[in-house]
C-alpha cells in the first residue's frame, strides 16, 4: 500500500500534467468537437509543432516565443488543410467518413515519415532557464516545466472559453457546428467560420507543440500515444465543451500519474486509451456532453 | 467457376514454385505481400463494405500471432492448430469489439479501435509468457512435408489464406451480408427502418473481418522466428490494410487484391532498395493523392477508363 503522502504528490503532479494535456487537446476540441472533422492527424502535427520549436531553439530562441511567432503559420497551415478537406469531402457530400479518416490518418503518417525523415528517431530537447530546475514548497519538488505548462494551459484555456462566449465569431463558431443553415440565415459565412475556427485550432498546435517539448523529449512517433491521450480529453470532455476539456484533462492527468506511481510506468500508455474505450463504451457523449 | 478454377491453379503453380529451385528470397518477400492481401481483404469487409474504418489492424494481427506463440509454447502445436487458434482468438475479439463499439458513429469507432492497439501493447509488454517487452526467440521446425524449407512451406499456407480470404469476401459481397452491409454504409437508419438487421450484420463482419486478420498474423512468429511487440503493434500496418484497399478500390472484392499485390511489391522493392521509412511515405501519399483524385480507386479508374475508350 502507498502512503498518502506519496498519493498527495501524485495528485499534485497529475493536476499539473493534466492541464498540460488539456492543452494540447484544445485545437482537437474545436476541430473535432465544434466543427465535427475527423481531425485524426491532430497530434502528429502537435509533435511537428514541437519540432519547429526544437529547430527555432537551435538559433537560441525561446520555446514559448517561438511558439508564439509560429502561430499564424500554423493558423495559415490549418486553413490551407481545411480547404483542401472541404474541396475533396465536404463539399462532394457522400461517403465523407472513409474517405476523410483516411486523408487524415494518411497525413499523419507522413507528417511522422518525413520527420523521421529529416530528424531521425531520436529524441529530441531544447534549453530554457526553466527546464531542469524545481520550485521547492516544503518536502514537494515542482519541476518549473510543469509550471509554465500549467500556465500556458490556463491563460489558453481562458482565453478560448471568453473568445468563444464573448466575440460574435467566437459564437459563430460554436454556432456552425449546430446548425449551418441557421448561422448562413444570420448572414455569416459557414465555410469562411470553419476554415477560422481551424486555423485557430491548428494554431493552438504551435503554442502546444512548445510545450510538447517543454514538458520532455520529443520523438517522431509521439503522435501515436498522443492519439489516445488528445482523444480521450476531447471525449471525455464533452464534445466542445472547452471547461469541459480542463476538466477532463485533470482527470486523465491525476489518473495517469496514480497509475505511474502505483503499478509503473509501464502500464502509463494503457491508461489514456483505456479511459476512452470505457468512456466511449458507457457513455459516447462524455461527462459535460450536450 | 472461373474463380475456382483460375484461383485453384495459381495455388497449384505457387506450389509447383516451391519444389522448384527458385531463389528463397522470392518466398521471404512473397510471403508479405500474400500476407498484405489477406490484411487488406480482411479490413475491406468492414471498411468497404460497411464503411466502419478499423485503425486497429495491428490489434487483430497481434493478437493472432500471440495466440500462436502461446499454443506453440504451451502444447508445441503444430502451424495449421495455430492459424485456426489465432483466427478463433482474433475473432472473438473483432466480436467484443463490435460489441462495445458498433453502436458508434465513425470516427469514434475508428479511435475506439486504436485504443485496443494500445491497451493490448501494454498489456503483452507487461506479460513475461510472451516474452514481454523484450520478445521472445522461437526455434522453427526444418522443412515439412514436401518442402525443403520452412519458409517455403509458409509462403504456400500464406497463399493458401489468401485465397481462402479472397474467397469469403467474394461470398460475402454476393451475400445476403453484403447487400446488407451495403445498405449500412449508405443509410443506417434507412437500412434499420427496411428490416435489415444491422447491429447483427455488422457484428458478423466485425468478427470475419478479424479473424481473417488474426489468420495473417498468426504464422508471423514463425516465418520471423521472433516475436516482439512494438513491430507488430505498429500502426504502419493500420495504414496499409486501410490504404490497400482504398487505392484499389473498396466495392468490389477485386480492388483490395490489386491494391495488396501493387503496393505491398512496390513496398517490398522499396524497403529492400532505399528504406523502409520510406515505403510507409509512398503508401501516405498515394492514399492521399487516391482519395482527393480518384476516390473510386484503380478499379474505378479502369471503368472509367473503359467507357470512355468505347
Amino acid at each position: 500500500m502507498i502512503s498518502l503522502d506519496l498519493l498527495f504528490e501524485a495528485v499534485i503532479f497529475g493536476v499539473l500534467l493534466g492541464s498540460f494535456y488539456a492543452a494540447v487537446s484544445l485545437g482537437l476540441s474545436v476541430a473535432f468537437g465544434l466543427l465535427d472533422v475527423p481531425y485524426v492527424a491532430h497530434p502528429a502535427l502537435l509533435v511537428l509543432g514541437a519540432y519547429c520549436i526544437y529547430l527555432l531553439g537551435t538559433l537560441g530562441l525561446d520555446p514559448i516565443v517561438s511558439g508564439i511567432l509560429l502561430m499564424p503559420v500554423f493558423f495559415i497551415l490549418g486553413i490551407l488543410i481545411y480547404r483542401i478537406y472541404y474541396e475533396t469531402f465536404e463539399k462532394r457530400g457522400s461517403d465523407t467518413d472513409v474517405r476523410g479518416l483516411a486523408f487524415f490518418f494518411g497525413l499523419a503518417f507522413i507528417i511522422e515519415v518525413c520527420l523521421i525523415l529529416v530528424f531521425g528517431v531520436d529524441q529530441r530537447t531544447v534549453r530554457a532557464s526553466y527546464i531542469g530546475s524545481s520550485l521547492e514548497i516544503g518536502e514537494y519538488r515542482l519541476p518549473y516545466r510543469m509550471l509554465v505548462a500549467f500556465a500556458i494551459a490556463i491563460t489558453l484555456t481562458v482565453a478560448l472559453t471568453q473568445y468563444f462566449s464573448k466575440t460574435f465569431t467566437g459564437r459563430a463558431i460554436k454556432a456552425v457546428g449546430q446548425d449551418q443553415e441557421a448561422l448562413r440565415l444570420m448572414g455569416a459565412d459557414p465555410v469562411k467560420i470553419k476554415q477560422l475556427a481551424f486555423g485557430i485550432a491548428t494554431a493552438i498546435n504551435a503554442l502546444a507543440g512548445a510545450m510538447l517539448v517543454i514538458v520532455g523529449p520529443v520523438d517522431p512517433s509521439m503522435d501515436r500515444i498522443y492519439i489516445g491521450r488528445t482523444f480521450c480529453v476531447v471525449v471525455l470532455a464533452g464534445l466542445g465543451s472547452m471547461s469541459g476539456t480542463l476538466v477532463a484533462g485533470l482527470v486523465l492527468g491525476i489518473t495517469e500519474s496514480v497509475v505511474l506511481m502505483t503499478l509503473g510506468a509501464s502500464w502509463a500508455p494503457a491508461v489514456s486509451f483505456g479511459l476512452l474505450l470505457v468512456m466511449l463504451g458507457v457513455r459516447p457523449q462524455g461527462l459535460f456532453g450536450r | 467457376m472461373k474463380f475456382w478454377i483460375s484461383s485453384l491453379s495459381l495455388l497449384a503453380f505457387f506450389f509447383v514454385l516451391t519444389l522448384l529451385g527458385v531463389n528463397e528470397y522470392f518466398f521471404f518477400a512473397g510471403f508479405v505481400v500474400l500476407q498484405f492481401i489477406v490484411l487488406a481483404t480482411a479490413w475491406n469487409i468492414l471498411g468497404g463494405y460497411a464503411g466502419y474504418v478499423n485503425f486497429g489492424v495491428p490489434a487483430f494481427l497481434a493478437v493472432g500471432a500471440y495466440s500462436a506463440v502461446v499454443l506453440f509454447k504451451a502444447i508445441s502445436a503444430p502451424i495449421v492448430v495455430q492459424i485456426l487458434g489465432g483466427g478463433v482468438m482474433a475473432g472473438l475479439l473483432g466480436l467484443g469489439v463490435g460489441l462495445l463499439t458498433l453502436k458508434l458513429r465513425g470516427i469514434f469507432f475508428s479511435i475506439a479501435t486504436v485504443a485496443v492497439v494500445f491497451i493490448l501493447e501494454t498489456c503483452v509488454n507487461n506479460w513475461r509468457y510472451v516474452g514481454g517487452a523484450t520478445g521472445l526467440q522461437l526455434t522453427r521446425p526444418e522443412g515439412l512435408w514436401l518442402f525443403s524449407t520452412y519458409t517455403r512451406f509458409l509462403f504456400f499456407m500464406m497463399s493458401l489464406l489468401a485465397l481462402i480470404a479472397v474467397a469469403t469476401a467474394r461470398y460475402v459481397q454476393t451475400s445476403y451480408l453484403g447487400r446488407g452491409l451495403r445498405a449500412v454504409r449508405d443509410s443506417e437508419e434507412a437500412a434499420e427502418c427496411s428490416g435489415v438487421p444491422t447491429l447483427k450484420l455488422k457484428l458478423i463482419a466485425c468478427t470475419v473481418s478479424g479473424a481473417l486478420m488474426g489468420v495473417a498474423g498468426a504464422p508471423m512468429p514463425m516465418y520471423l522466428s521472433f516475436v516482439e511487440p512494438t513491430s507488430i503493434f505498429n500502426l504502419s500496418y493500420a495504414i496499409s490494410a486501410l490504404g490497400m484497399p482504398i487505392i484499389g478500390g473498396t466495392s468490389h472484392w477485386v480492388g483490395p487484391l490489386i491494391g495488396a499485390i501493387v503496393l505491398a511489391t512496390v513496398q517490398q522493392v522499396v524497403t529492400v532498395t532505399i528504406s523502409s521509412e520510406l515505403n510507409v511515405l509512398v503508401l501516405g501519399v498515394l492514399l492521399i493523392v487516391f482519395v482527393i483524385a480518384a476516390p473510386d480507386g484503380i478499379i474505378g479508374l479502369f471503368k472509367k477508363w473503359k467507357r470512355f475508350s468505347k
